[in-house]
């Protein structure tokens, strides 16, 4: 599966349309990531724990999004948009979707 | 003098948290900028741009999508500073330092990367910036700024 975020696939043409697809996951914290994440938070910088989790939600949610191309029959996704959401306390949704399109 | 060190006992530990994270967030800090400066300079000839198109005399081979991304937060005292600045208003120098390591980070990562799976550019480079609510304090803290780096990197025809 081919993934871009522009109109095309550089080097390729598209030649079937199949409409949007989309691939969301919702995530909530670990509470013994979320506590050292505190603890971090005291002094700053990176917080891995939370860059791990957001990293393999996003992961999650393209992957889904492609399963859902490739159950039309498309071979790339094209113009792919991530959105971020925080839905509730310490719970966040991303979300991916972009348009299905066969290319050669 | 026993009121000086009631005083004291009240809010020892509040200033002593304070200059603790004080030295430890600024070490932390001139340690990633430092970092972040030399794999900058390494990665120069990687192209990372963000127009959509591609020069017509490229040849691409292959393309795909890659993300870089990164949570940061800032430290104790730079929190405290950045709340006093809340009431008289202008600059909040500290937070403009941290989104600026945080993107150049993203950035940094969507390159390796691109550069580690082989390819040799990346176009339509875009920028996300999301807030994540913490649980402390009803939601209302902020345990942390995500930036997200993403783009298109391709294999070019030699």
């Amino acid at each position: 599966m081919i993934v871009s975020n522009i109109e095309t696939v550089p080097g390729k043409t598209i030649i079937e349309f199949y409409g949007v697809v989309t691939g969301s996951t919702v995530r909530a914290k670990h509470i013994g990531r979320d506590f050292m994440a505190g603890l971090k938070n005291l002094v700053g910088g990176e917080l891995k724990g939370y860059t791990e989790l957001l990293h393999e939600a996003r992961t999650e949610a393209l992957a889904r999004m492609a399963k859902e191309a490739q159950s039309m029959g498309a071979n790339a996704v094209v113009n792919v948009r991530f959105s971020t959401s925080s839905v509730a306390q310490g719970a966040a949704e991303l979300f991916a979707y972009g348009t299905a399109v066969k290319v050669e | 003098m026993p009121e000086l060190i009631q005083l004291g006992i009240q809010y020892g530990g509040f200033l002593l948290l304070l200059v603790v994270t004080y030295f430890i967030g600024s070490m932390i800090e001139r340690r990633h900028f430092r970092k972040l400066r030399l794999r900058e300079e390494a990665s120069t000839h990687f192209p990372c741009v963000t127009f959509r198109s591609v020069p017509s005399d490229w040849q691409v081979t292959e393309a795909n999508l890659v993300t870089g991304s990164v949570v940061v937060s800032l430290d104790y005292f730079k929190r405290f500073l950045a709340g006093l600045r809340g009431i008289v208003g202008g600059r909040i120098r500290s937070y403009e330092t941290l989104l600026d390591r945080a993107r150049r980070e993203a950035i940094m990562r969507m390159k390796d990367a691109a550069h580690t799976a082989g390819y040799s550019a990346i176009i339509n480079v875009r920028l996300e910036t999301s807030r994540l609510a913490s649980t402390a304090r009803n939601g209302e803290g902020t345990a942390g700024v995500e930036i997200l780096a993403f783009g298109t990197a391709i294999k070019l025809a030699r």
